[in-house]
């Protein structure tokens, strides 16, 4: 059975009054992401801290995560087979009892998070450093995670 | 003991400056705490990866600007597999309704945190005048 909707095309079916709307909202959306961000860029908001970006070269994994106000030994990194584990702690001083706050928009707490590397790792060589609030790790990809060159042959 | 809650993940907020800057990039507003007691007012922020050469702190005519850059840290080898977080610069801009003392403004910067301390202005001290009897 035909029916009308909200943009006047006849459809079939009895349909969800909002389907039009949603519909419309879901591309609106794919429209934004696609004019800004990287390839690749999730734009949903990231549900776990720290947000975390992985990058690679031909070697290693590099993986990073802006943690300022936290120091190196309150900070855990694990690496187990696949998967680098980040747990830790911010914390912020407490300023005196005769202070005025006009604003407080940072949180302190803690954060545990796993994060799934994509390769086999070689779980002896990994390198973390913590400059300036952002953390780096860089892991080196196993030997058999590394791309092979193969040589192809043009005659038998 | 109070115990320390869970973080949640934010995303960042870009700015929407009114001046357009030079170079393409992006910039957001970092998230800062204020506070004052008697003698001085105190700001905290975070900024990571901004180190003390790149940032510029300006007061003038009331307005206080934070302007924090940040050095490309990707290696020109390296390709994107999960991105969660933007890299881009720092800034955010306050009128101070204290007049302040601008020589006893001192700046830290430490894992990406500054620790701004601007000293309130000694209020005027009224003078007493005395007037001749001529």
């Amino acid at each position: 059975m035909l029916t009308r909707n909200v943009f006047g095309l006849p459809s079939m079916g009895l349909r969800n009054p909002f389907a039009d709307l949603e519909n419309l909202t879901r591309r609106m959306d794919l429209l934004t992401n696609a004019m800004h961000g990287r390839p690749g860029t999730s734009f949903m908001m990231p549900k776990v801290f720290p947000a975390i970006n992985i990058t690679e070269d031909k070697d290693k994994y590099y993986v990073r995560a802006e943690l300022p106000g936290i120091k190196a030994e309150d900070i855990k990194l694990e690496v187990t087979d696949k998967n680098l584990a980040i747990t830790g702690e911010r914390k912020i001083q407490s300023e005196g009892k005769n202070v005025r706050y006009h604003r407080r928009e940072r949180e302190a707490g803690r954060f545990s998070r796993i994060v799934g590397l994509p390769g086999d790792v070689d779980a002896d060589s990994v390198d973390a450093k913590l400059v300036a609030g952002l953390l780096t790790v860089a892991i080196a990809k196993s030997a058999a995670a590394k791309a092979k060159q193969i040589t192809v042959k043009t005659s038998e | 003991m109070t115990e320390s809650k869970e973080l949640q993940a934010k995303a960042k907020h870009e700015v929407t400056t009114p001046a357009e800057q030079t170079q393409q990039g992006l910039v957001f507003t970092p998230e800062v705490d204020i506070f004052e007691t008697e003698q001085e007012i105190t700001l905290l922020t975070d900024m990571p990866g901004v180190v003390a050469d790149n940032l510029t702190i300006d007061l003038r005519d009331g307005v206080l600007t934070l302007s924090g850059d940040i050095k490309p840290w990707e290696g020109p080898e390296e390709t994107d597999v999960l991105v969660e977080f933007e890299i881009g610069k720092y800034y955010r801009q306050f009128t101070l309704s204290d007049a302040i003392d601008q020589d006893k403004i001192d700046a830290k910067l430490e894992d990406g945190v500054l620790r701004l301390t601007l000293p309130k202005a000694q209020k005027a001290v009224p003078r007493q005048i005395a007037v001749k009897v001529g």
